[in-house]
């Protein structure tokens, strides 16, 4: 299966249901995506109604999730997808799930960021988790643009960017520890960060996730659990064409 | 948090994985190459006068499985399963190259006894035939032509028989009646009933549902996988989704070609050609 080349069916309705949650996918990402954005700067430059209006448009990620959900189990039994098809639908009902927990963390983020608003903890570590939820939005936005362009390549450069999360997580770890050591008082407040950094170290594994999907979808290749190398190795033929 | 100890677990998966994969395992995973082979198919070639019907086919049948023929009509399906008890030397125009074998005799050869290849690899068809007699004659028919006579060795056939095509508690009080009176499942199922009586090796069975209604159709597939136990079984389907319920092994063939052939958990899930994708998810036209 090859992007863009991909002929209709003989059933245009099929079509437009497929093109559908497609659609839906991406609108419920961009959603997800701004939720991130609006929450980092809630955080960072602590914006209380930013942080408001990230918890307020949960509810709406949720029906999202819910929807999409539906329209895949009407189409898997009213359509009885093959193939590509069936790999879209399966690649789709998994997407929402991690883009519906990637919506949780920056709920999250969002909650500890009027917490910590009102702790008046050091703000200095707010560059490192600032750089790191950075570099988690952009994983966010190029698994999503994967996905949309059918990418095989892009999935597997983003999915790529993930371990370095996990260094980033254990570096804002060290700091933190090290404000903590200093002084006492700052416990609670940078707890509070602790979670912060943990969330978008999670949110780089959903977006890890979501690249995987993608790879399955298009190549029909089930690149879970396994490291990075091995999944270079894995599509070595396709990507190097 | 993901420390370095982890990372080396993470870079262990593979092989890990794969022998839980081993314990997990949910559904059977079909590989041609450990399969006995009972029909192997080489380099055949089929014309209708002038008209190449089939394409220098290749394939193997393993044994005791079901394998399944899918393809739009006039493909060649119908006439290759036609091929495999000789059903074609009844059309005079017919003229064939390359060799068919079952097991390890070729039946395209001249010292093969024609009758008894049509013993050995029996043939279900579209619409139920059964012979106008009773539902117990139409069973042991095959059973007196070849000379049986002890009413003992026939009544158990007819049994066995019955029971083996999933029709016996449904007719068992009506033996004698004539089996015009079933309906079409009932029918088909006798039909098989006949074909199992005289054992055979292989069955061949040609749209065998397409003219039954749905209840009477997952009765015939959950007979096909019944079947396999002892029989190779060959169908040949319109329904694409029959033949990713029913068969272990599925072809696609497109103007008299073998297109692709495999498990049929790789063909319906990830097919390497876009022909057959385009076929089965409904693009093809």
């Amino acid at each position: 299966m090859t992007t863009g080349t991909v002929p209709q069916h003989i059933s245009k309705q099929y079509d437009n249901e497929l093109e559908n949650i497609r659609e839906r996918v991406l609108a419920m990402g961009g959603l997800v995506e701004e939720q991130m954005v609006n929450a980092l700067r809630a955080l960072t430059e602590s914006e209380v109604e930013l942080a408001g209006k990230v918890i307020e448009s949960e509810p709406k990620v949720n029906a999202y999730e819910v929807s999409i959900d539906e329209d895949c189990t009407t189409i898997l039994a009213r359509r009885q997808p093959a193939a590509g098809d069936l790999r879209l639908v399966m690649a789709v009902i998994k997407t929402i799930t991690d883009l519906e927990r990637i919506g949780d963390e920056a709920e999250k983020i969002a909650k500890m960021s009027i917490d910590m608003i009102e702790k008046h903890g050091p703000k200095t570590y707010y560059v490192s988790i600032n750089s790191m939820g950075n570099h988690a939005r952009r994983m966010v936005h190029g698994a999503l643009d994967a996905f949309a362009r059918m990418d095989t390549k892009a999935a597997l450069q983003v999915a790529s960017e993930e371990p370095k999360s996990d260094a980033m997580y254990v570096a804002i770890l060290r700091q933190l520890i090290t404000y903590m050591m200093e002084d006492p008082r700052n416990i609670t407040a940078t707890i509070d960060a602790v979670w912060t950094a943990r969330a978008l170290e999670r949110i780089a594994d959903h977006a890890r996730n979501i690249c995987e999907y993608v790879i399955y979808f298009v190549e029909g290749k089930d690149v879970r659990h396994i490291s990075i190398e091995q999944m270079e190795k894995e599509l070595s033929g396709i990507i190097d064409e | 948090m993901k420390g370095p100890e982890e990372e080396i677990v993470k870079n262990d998966t593979p092989t890990h994985a794969m022998d839980l994969g081993a314990v997990v395992k949910g559904t059977p995973e079909y590989n041609l190459e450990d399969e006995d082979i009972c029909l192997s198919v080489n380099n055949f070639n089929l014309y209708y006068g002038d008209k190449q019907a089939l394409n220098n086919i290749s394939l193997k049948i393993p044994e005791k499985r079901v394998m399944a023929f899918i393809g739009p009509s006039g493909c060649g399906k119908s006439t290759l399963l036609r091929c495999f008890n000789r059903m074609n030397d009844l059309i005079d125009s017919v003229r064939i190259g390359g060799e068919i074998k079952l097991y390890d005799q070729d039946i395209y050869e001249k010292s093969i006894n024609v009758a008894e290849l049509r013993r050995r690899v029996g043939m279900v068809f579209q619409k139920p035939n059964p012979f106008p007699k009773s539902i117990y004659e139409n069973v042991a028919y095959g059973l007196r032509i070849q000379g049986v006579k002890s009413r003992r060795a026939l009544d158990a056939v007819v049994e066995k028989s019955l029971r083996g095509a999933a029709l016996w508690d449904e007719v068992a009080d009506r033996l004698h009646d004539n089996a015009m009176g079933l309906s079409g499942g009932q029918q088909q199922r006798l039909v098989i009933a006949r074909a199992i009586a005289i054992e055979p090796e292989v069955l061949l069975l040609d749209e065998p549902a397409s003219a039954l209604d749905p209840i009477s159709t997952l009765k015939i597939e959950e007979l096909i996988y019944e079947l396999k136990s002892e029989y190779t079984i060959v169908i040949v389907t319109h329904n694409m989704q029959q033949a990713a319920r029913v068969s272990d092994y599925t072809a696609y063939m497109y103007m008299g070609k073998l297109i692709e052939y495999s498990d049929t958990n790789t063909l319906f899930t990830k097919p390497k050609q876009k022909m057959t994708e385009d076929y089965i998810t409904g693009r093809y036209g």
